[in-house]
């Protein structure tokens, strides 16, 4: 398996909610994409927004302002 | 073949609505299901077209779009889901079965119905909804426009008495989805309910409801979402809260593309057009001896006009049309008893021809010279 890096990922309640979540961070230029939840972080099988860990101030900013309600935001090794 | 059965689908989609949906059928895998590349182009697509239904509508959050299958199936997940035994709700005559029928089955299980009379012209008196108000009301669920006669509800009228006794408005927008501006805030709309195969152009099996803040429905059906999959019930948020079972992609792809279509067009240009074929139609019909015309043509209204000949019953004359000239309506019942009974059509039915956005005036002059014809045997 490849080298793993620490990563902030965001998790979700729904689908509809992590699409918003990628527009939210394409229209504000924040780095980051889709991936299957982390089955370290949810039993679901669903999908999370993973990005690079020193954005995780600015992913918490921008998902307060928008009113994104994430199940939880997190930081890993991916 | 002159189609002129709009009302019940839209035969002619635009171009984009069809290379959307071929387009979704070579690339899309299954929205929420996965984070490749087939099952996330599928739920972008999905989520495009949550947004642009929301723009569309008024409604604020993309999230509270919901899809289904059709407006019927919309308006059940409504109707059972907010309704409860010892309920009271006000409905109307103008209503199609898809809201009959629920409302029917309700009624077995405790819920109080009653409905706004409609008069010989197919209209209510506003008043009327005040005068059945009890202290248990729940709600009122009503049509934006009679599927027979096609004349519009005043919604706005209807929303604003609903919040001022703090009633939930549920609205059947069938047949005016993408011909008549809706705007769910400035109507006071709870829960829309709409098909995306008709004045929208999109393909059938789409459809859905948009709901407005703090309204808890209890799901009709439950099943897989793609999240949250080891809760033994149904997630809470919405519109998974709402959604079982793989969604129709494609159909949405397709409905996203109808959606642009119809913002791109312009909502006035599509309804004056459609008017226009309507009015058209209706004052060429007046003219000719023999045609009884039905509903209020003194008002703006759906692209509908519906007749008959004399005593001739409507599907006679339905298929005479079609036979002898191809020309496409809808005889019968319509899916609109209490209407019909309203008209003193239920014997007879009617022969209704609904107007599209691709007719022209030439099929217009078509139809009215076939009608001549016709009266004339």
């Amino acid at each position: 398996m490849r080298e793993k890096t620490p990563r902030v990922v965001v998790t979700f309640h729904t689908t509809a909610e992590a699409m918003a979540m990628e527009k939210l961070c394409q229209s504000k230029g924040l780095d980051g994409k889709l991936i299957s939840a982390p089955r370290a972080l949810s039993a679901d099988c669903g999908i999370a927004w993973s990005a690079p860990l020193a954005l995780r101030r600015s992913l918490e900013d921008a998902i307060r302002e928008s009113g994104i309600e994430p199940e939880g935001i997190h930081e890993l090794p991916l | 073949m002159i189609y002129f059965d709009n009302a019940a689908t839209t035969l002619h989609k635009p171009q984009c609505v069809i290379d959307a949906v071929t387009t979704a059928m070579t690339s899309m895998g299954n929205s929420g299901r996965a984070a490749h590349g087939g099952a996330l182009k599928a739920s972008r697509t999905v989520y495009g077209a949550r947004e642009a239904l929301a723009r569309f509508f008024g409604c604020r959050r993309p999230d509270h779009v919901v899809f289904t299958a059709n407006a019927t199936e919309a308006l059940n997940i409504a109707i059972f889901g907010l309704l409860s035994a010892g309920d009271h709700v006000i409905s109307t005559d103008c209503e199609h079965n898809s809201v009959l029928r629920p409302l029917y089955a309700l009624e077995k299980q405790g819920v109080c119905v009653d409905f706004v009379p409609s008069d010989r012209r197919g209209c209510i008196d506003y008043d009327d909804f005040g005068k059945l108000l009890r202290p248990n009301t729940r709600a009122i669920v009503a049509t934006h426009a009679s599927n027979l006669t096609g004349n519009l509800t005043d919604v706005a009228r209807i929303g604003k008495f609903a919040h001022e006794h703090g009633l939930l408005f549920i609205v059947d927008a069938s047949q005016t989805a993408g011909s008549i501006p809706i705007d769910m805030e400035q109507m006071n709309i709870d829960v829309l309910c709409f098909t995306g195969h008709k004045s929208l152009m999109g393909p059938q099996g789409t459809g859905g409801l948009c709901i407005g803040e703090n309204i808890d429905i209890r799901p009709l059906k439950t099943g897989g979402t793609g999240v949250q999959s080891y809760l033994p019930h149904q997630p809470r948020e919405l519109p998974t809260h709402l959604e079982a079972g793989t969604l129709n992609g494609h159909g949405i792809a397709g409905l996203l593309a109808a959606v642009e279509f119809v913002e791109k067009t312009g909502l006035h240009t599509i309804h004056s057009r459609e008017a226009a074929l309507a009015r058209r139609f209706y004052e060429g019909v007046c003219a000719i001896d023999g045609y009884t015309v039905y509903g209020d043509f003194s008002a703006d209204r759906a692209p509908i006009v519906t007749l008959n000949l004399r005593d001739v019953p409507s599907s006679e004359l339905g298929d005479a049309l079609f036979d002898e000239y191809e020309i496409a309506t809808r005889a019968g019942a319509h899916c609109a008893p209490r209407m019909h009974r309203a008209l003193g059509t239920e014997e007879q039915g009617a022969v209704r021809f609904s107007f599209g956005y691709f007719n022209t005036f030439d099929e217009v002059d078509a139809a009215l010279a076939a009608l001549k014809e016709l009266s004339e045997e």
